[in-house]
C-alpha cells in the first residue's frame, strides 16, 4: 500500500533502479542471475515505491539475494527468514516484504517458519529458489533431492524421500501457490507481480539450476526441447493442454490425473479446466510428477479476500484502541490497577 | 453468627511482633494462591510491608495428597522495611497432610502448625508416604517442637454453608477461607477487602453472586471459629510500617516488566512489538502485554523460541522495539537471533526469567544460572548489555532502563530476571508516569546521506552506536546481513583487519553504556572486612544479611549489581576497598567467576542451587564462616 500523497505521480521505474551497486557473486551461469532480472523486472513494473521493499533472505547461494537489490533488504540467519519477515510486516504492515531463499534453508532448517508464516497467511512473498541441493556447503542433498541422490553426504545414494515444496504450501493453508522456471523470466516476473499484488502469504517455487553441484536437474523441464512434453502451463479457465503439438491434454479419471492424447477419442472439453479458485484442483496438480505426468507452471491456486494475519492484528488494535479511554489516561489506569492504598 | 462484617475489632490478649512469616500450604487445586495472595493484600493495604513468594509444582492437577501436588504460598509482613519472604516459618497453616509433610521442615522451633485435621484420614496419610498407623498430628515429637493446632476445616465449612444454593463441590472448594478466616484472626486483619474482593470477582466478573457469598460466609466462620474456640492463647500484632508517601498497590515481576513495556512504548513513541513463545515462568508476561493492544504493544505468539526471537529483530529493524522472553531452554535457541540483533547493530530486549536447569530442570522453580550464557552464550565475540532486577518492583525500572540503553546505544540489552522475582510480589510506591523522561530516538531522513550514499555503520563519535534508518524512508535504502560488515558502509567485508576492527568496535561501544549508568553504591561502610556482592533476586537476603551483620557488630557493607555488562566504572575501586569480597549466588558461581577473571581479586562464592530463593541465616553463616578462614 503506497503512502504517497494523491498529487505526487507514482515512481517510475527501470529494471536497473533496483539493483544495488554491489558485484553479484554467483557462479557464472547459475539460475539465481535470471531470478534477480526477473524481480528487478517486476518491481520496475509495479509503481511501488522502492523504499517500501524489504528483502528477507536466510542463509544458502540464493541468501544473498538481498545484498544486490536497491531496497531495503536483511541477509539473516539460517532458515529464520520468514520469522524475520512476519516482525518486519508485523512492525510496519506498509511495507512489502520478499522472502527470498532455497530449499535447504526455507524448507530443512526453516522449515517449521515456512508453514507457520504460510498458515498464518501474512502478508509477504516467499520465492523458493529450489535447486534440490546444498550450494553453498558445497554439495549435499537437500530436502528436495530425489531419492537416491549420490552427494558428498550420500556416497551410496540418499535414502530419504524428498518433500513437495507446492504441497507443503497447500498443506499449510496457502492461498497464493505457483510454480516457474528460473529460464523463463517473463513467466517469472509475470507470477512475481501477482504474488506481490496478492494480499495474504504467496508462494512461487522457482525450478533453478544449480550448474556447479546440481547440474541438468531441471533439464528434463527447462530445455527447449523438454519443457512441452514434461510440464503443463496453467492458464485460469482454460483446459490443460500440453505437447509440442499441444495434441495432448490432463484429464481426471477415478479422482486422479491422467494424460491423454486428443483426438484418440478425447476432445478437448473432456479435459480438465483449470480453476485456480478451487483447492481440490490445486492439490491434485501438486501431485503432478515427471516421468508420469507433465509438471505444472504458472498461478495453481489463488483464493482472494482471505483475511490476513497482519490485517486481523490491526483490526484487533483498532477495536481494543477505540473502547480504550481517549483522554491518555489508559496508561495510568493500567499501571494503578485494580487495588492501590495510600500511605500519608 | 453475626450478621454484620464488622468483626475487625480486636479482642483478648495481643502481643505485638515485628515480622511475621506465613505460609498457606496444600493440594495445588486447594487455592492455596488465592489465600496467600489474599492475606498479601490485606496486609499491604492494613500499611504492613509485605514480601511475597508463590510456590508451585509444573503440573496443573497434580494427583490429590501428594507430595509432589503440593502448592505453597508463603509470605512475610513487617511493621518495618523487609526485603525477603522470610526464612523459617512462623506460622503453617496445612491443608493436607501431604503439604504438612513437604513443609514441617521449614517451620521454626515452636512455631505455630495449623492443620486441617479433616484431611489427615488413613487414606490421605498413606497417599504421601506416611507410614501405616501412623498420625503426625499425634507424635509427640513434634508436638513437642511445634504448637499444633487441629482444626476440622472440611467439616467446619460444608456446616457453614449448610442450606447454600451451591454444589458440595463448590462447598468444598472453600475451605482455604476458612484457613484464611483463621489466619486473619490471629493477626487481626480486616476482612472487609477480602469480601468487597469476592463480590467483584466472582459476583461482578464471574456473574455467581452465590460463590461470593459462599466464601464471605466461610471466611467469616474460619474468622468466629478462631475467636470462640480459643484455641490459640494470644493473637499477634503487627503495626504498618513506617514508608515515603504515596500511592502504593502490590506487584509481582512479571507484572512490573508489562507495566513498564506499556510505559515505554509511550515514552519512546513506538509500537512494542513483543514476540514469544510460552514458557514458564515468562509466559505472563506474553498474556500481560496481550492484552495492551489500545497501549501501542502488538504481541506476536510465535511457533518456537526462534522465531519469537527473529521476529523481534525483524520489528527493530522495521523501526519499532522488538522484544522478546523466555527462560533460560527458550534463551538457548534464542541465541543465534540474539547475536544476528548484535551483528545487525540494532536496538531488542530479551527477557530471560531464569529457572532451574540444566535442560528442562525445574521450570517452577528459581535459579540465577544464566548469567554466563547470557554474557557469553553466543558464537563469536557477541557482546551486549545485560541487566539484572533486583526485586519484582524493580522489573518497571529496568525495562525501562534497559530501552533508553538499547535504542541510546544501538545493540540488544538481555534483562536477567528469574522465578523468584517473576512470581514473587512487593508492595509499589506508583510512580508519577508523567515524571519519566522521554525516550529519545533520532531516525536518520534522506539527508543523512554522505556524496550521495547512506553509510549504515558509521558512528556516533560518543556511544559508537549506528544510525537507525528503518524502511520506508526514501533514500535510505540498504542491507544489513549476518556477515561481517565493512565499517561505515555495512558491506559484506572478510578483511582480516577490518574484522578485527569490527569486533573491538562491537565490544566497545557496549563498554561505553557504563558512561551512562549509575555508579555501584555500597550498603554499609564504605570500606571494611568484607563485602557482599550480589547481582539479581538475591538483592534483599544480600541486603538483610549485610544488616544483619553489621547488628552482630562486624565490618560487613553490601553492593548490588545491577549492571552486569558493563559493570558500572567504579566497580573495581569499591571492590578493592574491602578485605574480602563474597559473592552469594543461586549457582555455583557465575558472577564470582567473571569478577575474579576481570579484576583478579581472590573472591569467594557462597552458592546454593535448591531451586529456591537465599535464606538471610545461610548467608549470614556462609559469611561468618568465610570470615573465619
Amino acid at each position: 500500500m503506497s503512502t504517497a500523497a494523491k498529487d505526487v505521480p507514482l515512481p517510475s521505474y527501470t529494471p536497473k533502479d533496483f539493483a544495488s551497486d554491489q558485484d553479484v557473486r554467483w557462479c557464472p551461469g547459475c539460475g539465481d542471475y535470471a531470478v534477480l532480472t526477473g524481480v528487478r523486472k517486476a518491481l520496475a513494473g509495479l509503481g511501488i515505491p522502492r523504499e517500501k521493499f524489504v528483502f528477507v533472505s536466510g542463509i544458502g547461494c540464493a541468501a544473498r539475494f538481498p545484498y544486490y537489490m536497491n531496497t531495503y533488504g536483511l541477509h539473516t540467519i539460517h532458515g529464520r527468514a520468514p520469522a524475520v519477515a512476519t516482525g518486519v510486516k508485523l512492525a510496519n504492515p506498509d511495507l512489502h516484504v520478499c522472502i527470498v531463499s532455497g530449499d535447504g534453508d526455507l524448507l530443512s532448517i526453516g522449515g517449521n517458519h515456512t508453514i507457520h508464516a504460510i498458515r498464518r497467511n501474512i502478508d509477504i512473498t516467499i520465492i523458493l529458489l529450489n535447486n534440490q541441493i546444498y550450494g553453498l556447503t558445497k554439495g549435499q542433498y537437500s530436502p528436495t533431492s530425489k531419492p537416491g541422490k549420490i552427494t558428498k553426504s550420500t556416497p551410496m545414494g540418499s535414502p530419504d524421500y524428498p518433500l513437495n515444496p507446492l504441497a507443503v504450501a497447500a498443506a499449510a493453508g496457502c492461498q497464493f501457490i505457483a510454480r516457474t522456471l528460473d529460464v523463463d523470466v517473463k513467466m517469472f516476473s509475470d507470477l512475481l507481480t501477482r504474488a506481490i499484488e496478492h494480499k495474504g502469504t504467496s508462494f512461487i517455487e522457482v525450478y533453478q539450476d544449480c550448474n556447479i553441484f546440481n547440474h541438468g536437474t531441471f533439464f528434463y523441464a527447462s530445455q527447449k526441447d523438454t519443457r512441452a512434453e514434461n510440464t503443463v502451463e496453467l492458464q485460469h479457465g482454460k483446459p490443460l493442454i500440453f505437447g509440442k503439438n499441444a495434441d495432448r491434454g490432463i484429464r481426471i479419471k477415478g479422482g486422479t490425473l491422467e494424460a491423454v492424447t486428443l483426438g484418440d477419442g478425447v476432445k478437448e472439453e473432456d479435459l480438465l479446466i483449470h480453476d485456480e479458485t478451487n483447492p481440490s484442483i490445486a492439490y491434485l496438480l501438486t501431485q503432478m510428477a515427471y516421468p508420469d505426468l507433465p509438471e505444472p507452471l504458472g498461478v495453481l491456486y489463488e483464493r482472494k479476500g482471505t483475511p490476513t494475519y497482519d490485517q486481523l492484528v490491526m483490526s484487533q488494535i483498532e477495536q481494543a484502541s477505540s473502547a480504550a479511554p481517549k483522554n491518555g489516561d489508559a496508561l495510568k489506569e493500567l499501571i494503578y490497577g485494580d487495588e492501590t492504598w495510600v500511605v500519608k | 453468627m453475626p450478621e454484620t462484617t464488622a468483626v475487625s475489632t480486636p479482642k483478648g490478649k495481643s502481643q505485638p511482633v515485628g515480622a511475621v512469616v506465613i505460609r498457606f500450604c496444600g493440594d495445588s487445586g486447594d487455592g492455596m494462591q488465592f489465600a496467600g495472595g489474599e492475606f498479601a493484600s490485606t496486609s499491604a493495604i492494613f500499611g504492613n510491608d509485605i514480601a511475597t513468594f508463590p510456590d508451585f509444582p509444573a503440573e496443573i492437577r497434580a494427583p490429590r495428597g501428594t507430595t509432589f501436588g503440593v502448592s505453597g504460598f508463603q509470605l512475610q509482613f513487617s511493621s518495618s522495611e523487609i526485603h525477603t519472604p522470610g526464612d523459617m516459618v512462623n506460622v503453617l497453616l496445612a491443608m493436607n497432610p501431604a503439604g504438612f509433610k513437604v513443609n514441617i521442615g521449614d517451620v521454626e522451633q515452636g512455631g505455630i502448625v495449623i492443620a486441617n485435621s479433616d484431611e489427615f484420614t488413613k487414606v490421605n496419610l498413606t497417599k504421601c508416604g506416611y507410614p501405616e498407623g501412623y498420625n503426625p498430628l499425634d507424635d509427640q515429637a513434634l508436638n513437642a517442637k511445634y504448637q499444633i493446632f487441629r482444626v476440622p476445616m472440611s467439616r467446619l465449612t460444608r456446616e457453614a454453608l449448610e442450606g447454600s444454593s451451591i454444589g458440595v463441590k463448590d462447598m468444598d472448594r472453600c475451605r482455604n477461607m476458612f484457613a484464611l478466616g483463621v489466619a486473619y484472626w490471629l493477626y487481626q486483619r480486616p476482612l472487609e477487602p477480602t469480601i468487597e474482593r469476592f463480590h467483584a470477582y466472582y459476583g461482578k466478573t464471574k456473574g455467581r453472586p452465590e460463590i461470593a457469598e459462599a466464601n464471605a460466609i466461610v471466611l467469616k466462620a474460619g474468622y468466629y471459629f478462631a475467636e470462640t474456640a480459643e484455641l490459640f492463647p494470644v493473637r499477634y500484632e503487627v503495626a504498618p510500617a513506617p514508608c515515603e508517601p504515596g500511592v502504593y498497590r502490590r506487584i509481582s515481576g512479571n507484572h512490573a516488566l508489562v507495566l513498564g513495556l506499556a510505559t515505554v512504548a509511550q515514552k519512546a513513541g513506538k509500537e512494542i512489538v513483543f514476540a514469544g513463545y510460552p514458557i514458564t515462568p515468562a509466559s505472563d508476561i506474553l498474556h500481560g502485554l496481550a492484552r495492551l493492544k489500545h497501549l501501542h504493544v502488538r504481541t506476536f505468539q510465535a511457533e518456537d523460541e526462534i522465531a519469537a526471537m527473529c521476529a523481534a529483530v525483524g520489528a527493530s529493524y522495521a523501526g519499532q522495539l522488538g522484544v522478546t522472553a523466555t527462560s533460560g531452554p527458550g534463551l538457548a535457541l534464542k541465541s543465534e537471533g540474539l547475536g544476528l540483533a548484535v551483528i545487525y547493530e540494532l536496538p531488542l530486549i530479551v527477557i530471560d526469567v531464569q529457572r532451574a536447569g540444566p535442560s528442562t530442570g525445574m521450570p517452577t522453580k528459581t535459579e540465577q544460572a544464566d548469567l554466563l550464557q547470557a554474557m557469553y552464550g553466543r558464537p563469536g565475540e557477541c557482546p551486549c548489555i545485560v541487566l539484572a532486577p533486583s526485586t519484582p518492583a524493580d522489573c518497571f525500572d529496568i525495562v525501562i532502563e534497559a530501552a533508553r540503553l538499547a535504542v541510546k546505544h544501538m545493540t540488544p540489552v538481555v534483562i536477567l530476571s528469574d522465578g523468584y522475582i517473576a512470581n514473587g510480589a512487593e508492595p509499589w510506591k506508583i510512580p508519577d508516569i508523567d515524571a519519566i523522561d522521554e525516550i529519545r530516538i533520532d531516525h536518520p531522513t534522506a539527508d543523512a546521506k554522505q556524496n550521495g550514499a547512506f553509510l549504515p555503520y558509521t558512528r556516533d563519535p560518543e556511544t559508537l552506536a549506528r544510525p537507525w534508518a528503518i524502511p520506508g524512508t526514501p533514500g535510505l535504502e540498504h542491507r544489513i546481513g549476518s556477515l561481517e560488515k565493512q565499517e561505515r558502509t555495512g558491506n559484506v567485508s572478510y578483511d582480516p583487519a577490518n574484522h578485527e576492527a569490527m569486533v573491538k568496535l562491537r565490544q566497545e561501544k557496549v563498554n561505553r553504556a557504563a558512561d551512562s549508568i549509575p555508579p555501584l553504591t555500597v550498603r554499609g561502610e564504605d570500606s571494611g572486612d568484607v563485602l557482599l556482592l550480589g547481582w539479581g533476586s538475591t538483592f534483599g537476603a544480600i541486603a538483610t544479611a549485610g544488616d544483619r551483620l553489621r547488628e552482630m557488630g562486624h565490618k560487613v557493607s553490601t553492593a548490588h549489581l545491577r549492571h552486569l555488562m558493563p559493570m558500572p566504572s567504579n566497580t573495581e575501586q569499591v571492590l578493592r576497598r574491602f578485605e574480602k569480597v563474597i559473592i552469594p549466588e543461586n549457582n555455583m558461581g557465575q558472577l564470582l567467576m567473571l569478577i575474579r577473571s576481570k579484576f583478579l581479586i581472590d573472591a569467594k562464592g557462597i552458592n546454593h542451587v535448591r531451586g529456591r530463593a537465599f535464606r538471610v541465616d545461610s548467608i549470614v553463616r556462609g559469611v561468618l564462616e568465610l570470615m573465619n578462614h
